[in-house]
């Protein structure tokens, strides 16, 4: 297979075609404006339909209505734009609608900057908009992983019928790796609730998220939440570095992952046992995997571009069991794996 | 064997292509590769710069800190990047742009006029590929056939025509001698 | 016995919610019988908005989206253009189309978006117990304009049509009332006119339904009539705004 170097905004817009998406509803917004401009030139020619809206918010919203007609859909945007986008992502939650959001992340709050950062976190996984309900969040931490998670995350958005995220950030975006994309085998999942016309050969269909009877409301979240349980139990990834043996295990995501292996097998070179844990999905979060790395680490350091939001799912996961420390830069600021290998070392000595 | 570089200087100098063309090199000589630009409002007019990481292992952060090759082409980006280099450090500035000389003693510093040089051979533009040449001369880290290929790779379908153009600067940045 | 009258097929026969009086039943059977008429009910998607017509998407048979508020219009564009070939309507209110979703709204007109919204204009806030609406008139006491709306506090209302009309995209944008069975006919006319459009591809039709809220505006039906004829319509005069006549988009 043919490696080319790509972008990793327009390596996620080019998988979406390969995927089979057929609309793309999208506002500019910088660091993932590529993903846009990637679509405007290549989507009509491989028979999909991109369209700049007026706002993230008819974006959303325009996905919404695509995504009841049964067709893979998917919108991108950077942080401000995904706070936008929530209401929209709330409404297709509670309509029981598949959908793929970008989000290629930038420093906050409000406006705040357009470096990347990973402080998007606790949207992503614990309140993107109103309601009980969760999206499925996957996390690259390099441009062919961004290829692969998008064709996952269109394939597992049919399957759960529920919107899923790629939750990205500025350097993933604009970063060129080598990148191979896959014979992609996406599965057709039957849409009979789709919105299409019903042809005079079956009842209405409706694409709805309104229930005024608490009982039929409750009833319905329930039946979302079995779901999650069954997505906990199949769905939740990720790699596991170094961890067998080590002593001070590491969780990082995304580009921060990649700064903190280099720190890790910095640390191993100086005889410290350090490994990684690097979540792949977000929510559903690696509890297990987590556990698993507890048996050998004594000490936990996490490690985020952000004030530190990841760093509640660790301890949660680990109950208290071992100590948890926390390293991150925010605001755009990248940790350099020397300082990683600093923390290392401090903690490492810490009894 | 990793190589982390820094190529610097003003938006319009061609610097993240002359990064580009280094990690399609890279790429082609089966090694991993990331490239990683400056982005935002920085990339219209003001600086510019690119990280590229070449090696043999796979690539931890994209973001270069201290390069062990770094390629200058103006006075803001030198002074911003100069200390950066790592001890031992391969240095080429286009001398035409950069009109100051580092004290370091433990970088090599290559000073070029390519800008100048890029004008009196009609290269107008082209004084990033000179730059590059050198740098594969001093470094070895790409062969001539390989750098063709990469250039190949880089230049835009409709400008095919100026690959014969970025080899002839490449060879005028290796043949350079001081 | 012939049968002269009856309930237009793509009108589900079920109670619907509305308060005694309300003049959503004429439009939503109006519109029920053009879909009918054009025997398009099984290719026809509607998006009901937030408001009085919420629950709209069980008395309509076609299929049906629940859209966010004021979003209906952004939801009509994702579903036609997934399926360009089907027919596409929003059903909304005045708060719904002309305040919060004043944007999807225009920009759906401007971009000639080949779909028909149906505007019921009402002055006011049904669901929410009659606060006041970006077209309750100058004057017009409501629940958040106590002393009457005051233009020098609250601003002016908005003529969506007369906006709407300026647009290149908007192919039909008219205004009719239901205080009258000709005006009635006139309004289903409209209606048609749509739906005919969007079969052509002519882009953006806008029907501006002025409707009456008994409820709220604390009047008998009889009354809430008499007012949307006297108060109302002189203020929103009926009336085709702009007809892209004979043009095609294709």
């Amino acid at each position: 297979m043919e490696r080319k170097l790509m972008k990793g905004n327009e390596a996620l817009a080019e998988a979406a075609i390969r995927a089979g998406c057929k609309c793309f509803f999208g506002y500019p917004i910088t660091p993932q404006t590529e993903i846009s401009a990637y679509l405007a030139k290549n989507f009509a020619k491989a028979g999909g339909l991109f369209l700049q809206a007026e706002s993230e918010i008819a974006a959303i919203n325009m996905v919404l209505g695509a995504a009841s007609t049964g067709v893979r859909v998917m919108t991108s945007s950077s942080s401000p734009g995904i706070s936008l986008k929530s209401e929209g992502i709330s409404y297709i939650a509670g309509s029981d609608l598949p959908a793929v959001i970008i989000n290629v992340q930038r420093g906050g709050p409000g406006l705040g900057g357009i470096q990347p950062s990973q402080a998007d976190y606790w949207q992503a996984t614990k309140a993107l908009g109103h309601g009980d309900f969760q999206l499925l969040v996957y996390a690259p931490a390099s441009v062919q992983e961004m290829v692969d998670m998008v064709v996952t995350a269109f394939d597992k958005a049919d399957q759960y019928r529920m919107p899923a995220m790629i939750l990205a950030d500025g350097f993933l975006g604009q970063m060129m790796e080598p990148i191979a994309f896959p014979e992609i085998k996406s599965e057709t999942v039957e849409k009979p609730w789709a919105t299409t016309g019903h042809g005079n050969k079956r009842a209405h269909n409706i694409v709805n998220s309104l229930y005024l009877k608490p009982e039929q409301l409750e009833k319905n979240v329930f039946e979302r939440y079995e779901r999650y349980e069954k997505i906990k139990e199949t769905e939740t990834d990720a790699e596991m570095y170094l961890t067998d043996d080590a002593e001070i295990t590491l969780v990082a995501y995304g580009a921060t992952a990649r700064v903190v292996k280099s720190a890790v097998n910095m640390a191993r070179e100086q005889g410290i046992k350090a490994g990684l844990v690097r979540p792949k999905t977000l929510w559903p979060f690696p509890v297990k995997q987590i556990k698993e790395a507890a048996k050998s680490a004594e000490k936990f350091l996490v490690v985020e571009m952000s004030m530190g939001q990841m760093i509640d799912d660790v301890k949660l996961a680990l109950n208290c069991s071992k100590p948890v420390e926390f390293m991150g830069r925010t605001g755009g600021m990248i940790m350099k794996p020397a300082e990683v290998l600093e923390e290392i070392k401090k903690i490492g000595g810490k009894k | 064997m990793t190589n982390e570089i820094i190529l610097a200087g003003f938006g319009g100098q061609g610097i993240l292509f002359a990064g580009k063309a280094l990690a399609y090199g890279g790429l082609i000589a089966e090694k991993e590769v990331s490239w990683l630009p400056s982005y935002g409002p920085e990339m219209r007019g003001g600086t510019c710069n690119c990280s590229v990481c070449v090696s043999d292992e796979p690539i931890g952060s994209p973001l270069v800190n201290d390069p062990d090759l770094l390629i200058v082409m103006n006075t803001p980006s030198f002074e911003k990047f100069i200390g950066t280099a790592r001890k031992g450090a391969k240095v080429f500035v286009d001398s035409t742009m950069v009109d100051v000389k580092s004290d370091r003693k433990d970088v090599e510093c290559f000073y070029l006029p390519a800008t100048q040089l890029a004008t009196d051979n009609g290269l107008n533009g082209m004084a990033n590929i000179i730059l590059l040449g050198k740098l594969i001369k001093e470094t070895g880290i790409l062969d001539l056939e390989t750098v063709e290929k990469a250039m190949a790779k880089c230049i835009p379908p409709k400008k095919a025509n100026l690959l014969e153009a970025n080899m002839k600067a490449i060879k005028i940045g290796m043949n350079y001698k001081d | 016995m012939a049968v002269v009258f009856e309930r237009p097929k793509s009108l589900v026969d079920v109670s619907t919610h509305y308060c005694p009086g309300c003049t959503h039943g004429i439009i939503h059977r109006i519109l029920c019988e053009v879909i009918d008429e054009m025997g398009i009910e099984g290719d026809t998607i509607g998006v009901c908005p937030v408001g009085c017509s919420v629950m709209a998407y069980d008395y309509f048979g076609c299929d049906m989206i629940e859209a966010p508020h004021g979003r209906a219009p952004a939801v009509a564009t994702g579903v036609k253009r997934a399926n360009p070939d089907k027919f596409v309507f929003t059903y909304q209110g005045d708060g719904d189309l002309a305040a919060i979703g004043t944007a999807e709204t225009v920009h759906s007109a401007t971009r000639g978006e080949n779909i028909v919204i149906i505007f019921v204009n009402n002055g006011t806030y049904g669901m929410t117990g009659g606060q006041m609406a970006p077209t309750t008139l100058p004057g017009q006491v409501t629940q958040t304009t106590p002393y009457g709306r005051d233009p020098k506090i609250q601003g002016y209302p908005v003529r969506v049509c007369e906006m709407l009309s300026t647009l290149d995209g908007t192919a039909l944008a008219q205004r009719v009332s239901v205080d009258s069975v000709p005006h009635i006919r006139e309004a289903k006319k409209a209606i048609r006119k749509a739906f005919e459009n969007q079969k052509e591809k002519k882009g953006f039709s806008i029907v501006e339904v002025l409707s009456t809220c008994p409820t709220n505006w604390g009047l008998s039906p009889t009354e809430a009539i008499e007012r949307l004829r006297n108060e109302v319509m002189p203020y929103y005069p009926l009336g085709v705004y702009k007809d892209k006549e004979g043009e095609n988009n294709d």
